[in-house]
């Protein structure tokens, strides 16, 4: 471990008042899923992945990260900043003009640490499958990671791309669902029901694991176990469980703060429940 | 008019696929994907010499795009292929934000482009992908005119940093560009000098714009012909030198006239040079099946249309 729990859980709550207050200062962009995710991104950055922070594109012999879901970039961007990616102040310029911290991730603007402009959903998985072909070429054994909001499985692309790694063996890819069961219009199971992922994901080929991705021991562990299971064949898949809007007692498992900033007043209640650990940018 | 003969007939997708396999052989970084077309892209010889460096992606075309944009973080150069409709209309989102908006080094080819694609119909018949394709930005579009062009503009854009879309197509049509010729992207070729009109074509259009320019030579009139190959970065320099000797312009392509070769010389035209145009194109409307020949007819893109199009504009200059 290079981290105890303990201080991982600080960095996520680091993390979720950046988020917070990202979206607070905009009165724009995703606070929901960020939150959610906040523990895995944690998890990931600062535990799991073998990174280098001094950004290359290439990123040779280093495991590499796709967002597929691109909206929760305040999490993401606020995890690239705190693990030195770029100077955490950089945070306060999300979604305004003449940003690197576009409202979705983007390479357009060189913000390092992002590979691929994601967005326009179901696309982050085939370029984490292309990413990792071109490891295997390269005889480059380190690993590459994918996150996928579950409302994004219902674009086809995405099982394109479930077919296509278990068939060609693409065993350095650990993809993670985040399966929060909400999205935009509603709970999934509403909208438009995801089924029973495990058995759809295990019958397309993969190699499912399942976790707590709001449990920070939890996702360590389900991480480090899904990196023990590539290069034996088949791609792994980690259905990770989240409540959108963790750790703030009113948005907590709803729909509603997928894509609404908090005001004021709410923000401020927010941000009474989560410690500032590392100091807000 | 300068003589262009030739000795044999090919069709362009085998000058891509003979492109490909020659890039293979030169960089190593070179892979190439493949939406369940191999046959009909011509990739044979790639995949016999360089299997690790092909992926079959099955007919999941928006997953090819995305596996492309992947494959070029590592250092690998994709070619993908498939029909043009599929490497375009059908993936304009992936292509869009995984590999235009996300800058990456995807060489998208496209054979059967438009309406001499024949038999299969319009469903298969693209001719909307230029003006798709150049409205990206960073995107490069190159539409060669023969199997020779068509492999050296593979292996052009092979040395090119960034997003290209190469267009190709089916039919078996004249090979009268050199063997050895050096392509180059953005850079016009000039078929043959003339004074009284100036006939720019792209595709399979350049050669039946020769085969107009002798039709016009034998009614007096002296055209130059120049091959736009690369409609993006468009050789504006090129055009507007001819255009002022000659003052008119017919601009010919197997494409909608929307969006096309044409609307991009008017564009620059009409913000530099006012000059009369006529446009030999598809007039806005989808394809139907019927061979080659018949449809290059009946849409009017024959070298007869081309002759009528340059009579016509220059009457126009008044």
């Amino acid at each position: 471990m290079k981290h105890t729990i303990s201080e991982l859980e600080d960095i996520a709550s680091q993390v979720r008042r950046d988020i917070l207050r990202m979206v607070h200062a905009v009165q724009s962009g995703h606070p929901g899923a960020s939150l959610g995710c906040a523990d895995f991104f944690t998890a990931l950055y600062f535990e799991v992945l073998n990174h280098n922070p001094e950004f290359d594109m290439d990123g040779k012999n280093e495991d590499l990260f796709f967002l597929s879901n691109g909206h929760i970039s305040p999490v993401w961007y606020s995890v690239l900043a705190r693990a030195g990616y770029f100077e955490v102040s950089e945070l306060s310029t999300f979604r305004k003009l003449d940003s690197r911290l576009q409202g979705h991730p983007t390479t357009h603007e060189h913000l390092p640490g992002v590979r691929i402009a994601s967005g326009s959903l179901g696309q982050g998985l085939s370029v984490a499958i292309g990413a990792a072909l071109a490891k295997k070429i390269n005889g480059d054994h380190s690993l590459v990671y994918a996150l996928l909001g579950d409302g994004e499985l219902q674009e086809g692309q995405n099982w394109e791309a479930f077919m296509f790694a278990p068939h060609n063996k693409v065993d350095n890819v650990i993809a993670t669902i985040d399966y929060n069961g909400q999205q935009i219009d509603g709970p999934t199971e509403k909208v438009l029901s995801l089924e029973n992922l495990q058995a759809k994901f295990e019958a397309f080929g993969w190699h499912v694991i399942t976790s707590d991705g709001n449990d920070m021991e939890g996702i360590v562990k389900a991480l480090h176990y899904a990196k023990s299971l590539t290069g034996k064949g088949k791609p792994i898949l980690n259905l990770m469980s989240t409540q959108m809007g963790y750790g703030v007692d009113f948005m907590v498992g709803t729909h509603k703060w997928h894509g609404s900033a908090p005001n004021d007043a709410q923000l401020e209640s927010a941000l009474s429940q989560i410690k500032e650990t590392a100091g807000d940018y | 008019m300068k003589k262009y003969t030739y000795t044999d007939k090919k069709d362009t997708r085998s000058g891509f696929g003979a492109g490909l396999h020659e890039a293979g052989k030169r960089n190593e970084n070179v892979v190439a994907l493949c939406a369940d077309l191999v046959g009909s892209l011509k990739m044979d010889a790639f995949i016999k010499d360089f299997p690790e460096r092909f992926f079959q992606i099955g007919i999941a075309e928006a997953n090819m795009m995305g596996i492309a944009a992947g494959l070029t973080i590592g250092g690998k150069i994709p070619f993908t292929g498939t029909f043009a409709n599929f490497s375009t209309g059908r993936v304009y989102d992936q292509i869009r934000q995984s590999i235009a908006y996300s800058g990456k080094n995807v060489k998208i080819c496209a054979s059967h482009a438009g309406l001499t694609l024949g038999e299969d119909g319009a469903t298969h018949q693209i001719l909307e992908d230029i003006g798709l394709m150049k409205m990206l930005p960073g995107m490069t579009v190159i539409n060669p005119c023969d199997y020779n062009q068509t492999k050296a503009a593979t292996l052009a854009i092979m040395e090119h940093e960034g997003p290209v879309y190469l267009r190709f197509g089916r039919p078996v049509i004249p090979v009268f560009t050199p063997e050895d010729q050096k392509f180059e992207i953005g850079k016009a070729w000039m078929v043959n000098e003339g004074k009284d009109v100036t006939i720019v074509a792209t595709g399979h259009m350049v050669w039946r714009a020769i085969q107009a320019g002798e039709e016009l030579e034998k009614l007096g009139i002296d055209a130059e012909i120049i091959n736009i190959h690369t409609i993006k970065p468009l050789d504006e320099e090129a055009i507007l030198k001819s255009v002022q000797k000659t003052g008119c312009i017919v601009t010919c392509e197997e494409h909608n006239k929307l969006g096309g070769l044409g609307e991009s010389v008017a564009r620059f035209l009409t913000t530099t040079y006012l000059a009369p145009q006529e446009f030999v194109a598809v007039n806005d409307s989808f394809g139907e099946s019927a061979t080659p020949d018949q449809l290059m007819t009946k849409y009017k893109l024959d070298p007869s249309d081309i002759v009528a199009a340059a009579q016509k504009v220059i009457a126009r200059k008044g």
